[in-house]
Order: C-alpha cells, then structure tokens, then sequence
C-alpha cells in the first residue's frame, strides 16, 4: 500500500541524517515513538517530537533506554508501528528487549546512530563498533536484521525500508547509523506519498478461535493481531508453542527457535541489499558499509587511476550476512579489503564467507573521524601486490 | 426458620463449574502456584471485579512482567502479556497509548515492579498513565528460591539474608502516594471482599491506580522464618490487620510481624496523562494540533 500522505512531507530538502531518518519513520507509518536523550541519536526523536502533534500521534520520553525499547513494543501489540532510537550505552541496555521483540516476532524499528566506545566512548565521534552487538547483543539465538546507510538520503529511504522488513518478517530491525552520516547535512529529496510503499501489517484474516499467533505461514512468518480485537491471545518472553503459550519441550524449543533464524533466510542472498561497482573485472573488492564507504569510494578511485582493477562492493544489509554473494564473489578476486571503524568485526563475516577462496585484509580503525583514503589506498595496492 | 432453607444439594450437577472459569484459559491448569499461595486468591478477587464492573473483556489488557505474580497474566482468558523483569510498566504503557481505549492492567509483584522496575514505577505515577497496577506483595522474590526483596521486613531470614534483613523496606503505599498515584489501597489475601472492591473501584477510575496486596509465600517466607503454614498466615492477617481508611500512607510501614495498616488511603483526582497532552498541545498549537491516531490501518 501506499505511505499516508499526512506524514510525507514531499519536496527537496537539506537535512541531515538524523533528521532525514525521522522524516522517513513518519513517511513509513510510525506514529509512535519513545526515547531517551543520547548523543549523536537525540535528533531524530527531538524532530519527531516537534512534528508528531501535528501528524496525529504520540512521542514519549521515558524514564531509561529499558523504558523505551519495551513502550515501543507494547506501542506495536497495541497496533502501532513504533521505533526508538540511541547510541552506544543506551543501545547496550536495550539489548534484553532486542531479544524480546526477536523472541516474541515484535515487529519494530531500533536507530542506533553509533559513536565510539566501549563505555561512554567518544560520544561526538563516529564509530561502527555496534555491528556485532547489534547481531549477537541478547542472549540465546535469534534473528534480526540491520541496515547501514551512507547519506541522509539513505537514512530516509532505508528507514522506510526498515519499517517494511520489520513489517514483512515480523522481526525487529535495526537501522545502523554512524556519527557522521547521522550528523551530515545533504540534499534529501521526498518522493509523493503515492510513490512510496509502506508494507502493512500481517494482520489475521481468521476469526478468533481459528488464528493461532504463532502459526507460521509458508514464508515461516505468523499473522499478527493487536490488543482490543476480540482475539484475548497471549504473548511471552518463555520459550513458547504456536498457541503462544509457554513451554518447556525441548521439541518446541528447537522447532520455534530455529524459525526465528530460517524465515531471514532470504537476506544471506536473494534478499540482501548491497551497492556494487566494477565487479566484473575486478581484482580485488572494497568491501565496506556506512560512513565508511564514502571514504573507501575515493581509494578505489585512487587505485582505478593507478591501474588497479579495484571494485566495490557495498553492504546495505549486514544482518544477516550478505554471505552468499561474499562466497559467489570471493573466486573471482585475489583480494577483499574490508575498511571499517572498529577493530575487525565485519571483516570475520567476510572471512567466514569467503573461506579462504580470497585473501581478506582488514583495514581497521578505532573510530572518533573517519580512514584516510591513503590508508585504505594502501591496503588495496598490498593486496594485489 | 424453614427446615427446607438447611437442605444442601448432595450431587453437583453435571454443567457446573466455578463462576471465575470463564476468564481463565483453563487449558493452562493446573497452575504453577504452591498450596496456600495467595496469588490465586486474588485473581479470584480480580475476575469477581470484572464481573461486578461489567467490564468489555475484549477490551480489557493484562501485563506482567517476570515471577510467580508474573504468570498471572499468562492464565487470564484476555489480551495478555508476559513482559520482562520488571518493565511490564512501559510495555503497558506504549499499549495503552497506542489504544486508549484498553483497560490495562499491570499485574506483577513486588520484586518486579519495585526493584528492577522500580523506576518505571514511580514515573508513571508521575505522569498519571491510566494504568492499574496490582501488586502481589509476598514480601520476598519468591520464583527464584526466597531472596531478601526491598520490601522484605527488617529480621526477616531469606536465602540471600541467611543472619537477618538489616536495610529499610519500602513502604510501597507511601511511595505511590508521594509518585503521585491518583488511588492508593492496601489489603491482605484475608481480605478478599474488600480486595474485589477496590479492584472494582480501580476499573472505574482514570488515572494512575495502585493496590498492594499482602499476600503469603508459605513455601520459601513463612516456613524459613517460622511464621507457619498458610493457615497460620491467615489468622495473622486476620489478628494483625487494622482497616483504617485514609491513613496517613508513611505511617504504615510493614514489619515482620507487627500490625498490618490496610484500607484506601488515596483517592483523589488528577489530570491524566492524556488530558494534560490534550491541553498543553491545544494550547501552543490550535488548530493545527491533530488528536492521536496512533494505530495503522488494518490490511
């Protein structure tokens, strides 16, 4: 279906990617969202709150980030589309209702506009250091997926996107920032309502008394239905059978958890978002995502001009792993730079999925600015030395 | 009197069954509750309160947040949540501001809702969120094993206070009341008449509603501090329970084994939540203020 027009607001602007996120929340559908003030994230809610009272919908600053990351999912259950957003020590206490909302298939939007850590870090300064965290953060095993985008245009249109993955595989999806493409300020434009799809919710068509809440459809995805319908279901945290009642089979919990993986199948490849550039001649591949991408567009343009068959090929979904694409590429390369602004996180999926068939060398940074070009430049022309 | 008034049906007729039934999901019996636990009493005083407030059930919610009050919402035949430790506070309240319409209720106890969600607590109270929160105080963290709670009483042994409780409790009616709850009762799992009241009373009233409800852990509370069986626990209440109606909420702490202060000691009204969001908007925006559409649209 299409986006509501009344949360579009269509034209050119300049924005940054903070704000360009919040405007793509509203274009998606959230009429609900609830924070708690970090920096480089507060934007995107401070702008959601000056625009929401005159949308027709709620903005609520709660008490903590464990407030927040669980109002937005009572929010959902109570049929909301509903995102929070933080950054580093506030996305680390989020992580317990990360898992919630994977293990109770609650779909939402969680914006991480990342900034260096551990700890209270660099609290002004880009970082990509939660790539991890945000796969692995909660405990148990489960699924979600994550998107980085590059520009503020990105933010707006991936946001969207966000919202409508969530949407489709009932999962909660997080929306990878960094510092500097969160506080970059660039040309955003804001299509017609009408050209914007807004995925909607798997609401049942069964009555109640025939839907099952956790009955999987053939794409491993249940229905979803919202509290006041007449449907008196029951959703919990505890392992859980497709009545959504609590279980402690061991066949049960193999059965519903394993799901939770299977059903993001689709995003290792026919599903996975990526950017690539000159893979047919290739030597060797960049292979980066986020802020620094930017960068690394400038060192293979460095090396094209050196004569260095250099290609690009850039993440836009890193959760789940682009794998099968890493794999299909990783023959027909000497090399894979992997530049990111951490200290090897990224680069162990493109080890893992290029299994040797390449070499892989990480360039790696503890955050606070951005790679020098040169650095990145000098990896490439290591690699295929 | 009529001898005939004393006759008692001697055979129970094939279609009975318990009033309470409908609103359970009896398929999930039997419960994990201990003999004598109190909690089952007051969910019995909770179901007789839907029933006398004639409630729309379908539009009644329940939350819960993680412990043996924390299973409550999992038996109750209605839209129920079983949230995480201590944040069914927040959860209800993103529900609740998503559908305005729902009843919601948060059922939890006293470890849950005053220890790990004890922030959540008193910032709801402060904003007046339309919520009814039940509180199953048994004094201690009874799911996992009988640990000392911020409202276990001073000399109380617990697991994780093997010589004694030597930190203060929370007087959790003093607290609410100073949050700024709009209702504030307090009853015992004896009390089971004037408990369906209040529950009913609460279903009526907008606003932030809190009841504490005492209640016995016989298997991991009284048996380790040798206060009994449930039995014994009941007559204590019954002994120890003074009902005194708007009394002053921070003159009545709970002890060991000291009197019992029950009755409604607040119930005053305040602008909710939504009523003050209403006017503060109307106010700087006017005409363009656009009144809360907070669900999307059904496919």
């Amino acid at each position: 279906m299409h986006a509501d027009p009344k949360g579009v607001l269509t034209g050119v602007h300049f924005l940054d990617g903070d704000h360009a996120c919040c405007e793509g929340t509203l274009a998606a559908g959230a009429r609900f969202a609830a924070g708690y003030p970090i920096t480089p994230s507060t934007e995107v809610v401070e702008r959601f709150a000056s625009r929401i009272p005159t949308v027709g919908g709620v903005f609520i600053q709660m008490e903590d980030e464990l407030a927040a990351s669980i109002t937005i999912q009572g929010a959902v259950w109570g049929g909301a589309k509903a995102f929070t957003v933080t950054s580093g020590p506030g996305f680390s206490l989020m992580m317990e209702h990360i898992g919630y909302a994977a293990m109770t298939e609650t779909p939402c939007v969680f914006v991480n506009v990342q900034r260096g850590g551990p700890s209270t870090g660099l609290p002004t300064l880009p970082a990509q250091a939660d790539m991890m965290q945000a796969r692995w953060g909660s405990h148990g095993d489960y699924g979600i997926i994550a998107l980085c985008p590059n520009s503020p245009q990105e933010c707006f249109d991936l946001t969207i996107t966000a919202f409508n993955l969530s949407e489709e595989f009932r999962v909660p999806v997080m929306l990878m920032l960094d510092e500097c493409v969160g506080h970059m300020t660039e040309k955003v434009v804001i299509p017609d309502a009408a050209a914007i799809d807004v995925y909607p919710r798997r609401f049942t068509h069964l009555p109640p008394g025939e839907f099952r809440l956790f009955e999987p459809r053939e794409d491993k995805v249940p229905d979803m239905v919202r509290a006041g319908d007449g449907y008196r279901f029951h959703v919990t945290g505890l392992t859980h059978d497709e009545r959504g009642y609590p279980s402690m089979n061991v066949d049960t919990q193999n059965r519903s958890v394993t799901r939770l993986l299977e059903k993001l199948q689709p995003f290792t490849g026919e599903r996975a978002l990526s950017e690539t550039a000159n893979l047919e001649d290739a030597e060797v591949v960049v292979v980066s995502y986020g802020i620094t991408s930017r960068v690394a567009q400038r060192a293979i343009d460095m090396a094209r001009q050196q004569g260095v068959r250099a290609g690009k090929f850039r993440i836009i979904s890193a959760w789940p792993f682009p794998e099968r694409h890493i794999a299909a590429l990783a023959p027909k390369v000497k090399a894979m730079v992997v530049p990111e602004l951490n200290l090897g996180q990224m680069v162990r999926e493109v080890e893992r999925a290029a299994a040797g068939k390449c070499k892989v060398t990480l360039v790696p940074h503890a955050g606070g600015t951005v790679h020098n070009p040169e650095v990145i430049l000098k990896a490439i022309l290591e690699a295929v030395r | 009197m009529n001898e005939q008034t004393l006759e008692i049906p001697c055979t129970i007729p094939a279609d009975a069954a318990n009033p309470v039934e409908p609103f359970l999901r009896m398929d999930r019996m039997p419960h994990i509750w201990c003999p004598a636990c109190g909690i089952g009493t007051t969910v019995n005083c909770f179901v007789r309160a839907l029933i006398e407030s004639h409630a729309n059930l379908d539009k009644v919610a329940i939350v819960s947040g993680i412990g043996c009050t924390g299973r409550v919402a999992g038996y109750a035949n209605l839209d129920s949540f079983h949230t995480t430790h201590g944040r069914a506070i927040p959860f209800a309240t993103g529900l609740k501001l998503a559908n305005p319409e729902l009843q919601v209720v948060v059922y939890s106890g006293d470890g849950d809702l005053f220890a790990i969600g004890g922030n959540h607590f008193i910032h709801a109270a402060r904003r007046n969120m339309d919520l009814k929160v039940i509180c199953v105080n048994n004094l201690t963290y009874a799911m996992t094993g009988g640990q000392t709670a911020p409202t276990t009483p001073g000399k109380v042994i617990s697991a994780t206070s093997p010589y004694g409780v030597f930190e203060p409790a929370f007087n959790l009616v003093a607290l609410a009341e100073a949050a700024g709850a709009s209702y504030v009762a307090r009853w015992t799992t004896f009390h089971v008449k004037q408990l369906s009241r209040s529950m009913e009373e609460v279903l009526h009233k907008k606003g932030f509603c809190f009841i504490e409800v005492i209640s016995p852990c016989p298997t991991l509370y009284q048996r380790r501090n040798k206060m009994g069986d449930g039995l014994d626990t009941m007559k204590y209440y019954k002994q120890a329970s003074k009902i005194r109606h708007g009394a002053r909420t921070t003159e009545c702490d709970m002890t060991k084994s000291g009197e019992i202060i029950v009755g409604k000691f607040v119930d005053r009204d305040r602008p909710g939540y939504f009523e003050m969001l209403h006017a503060q908007m109307t106010e700087t925006l006017g005409d363009r203020y656009a009144e809360p559409e907070v669900m999307c649209e059904q496919c």
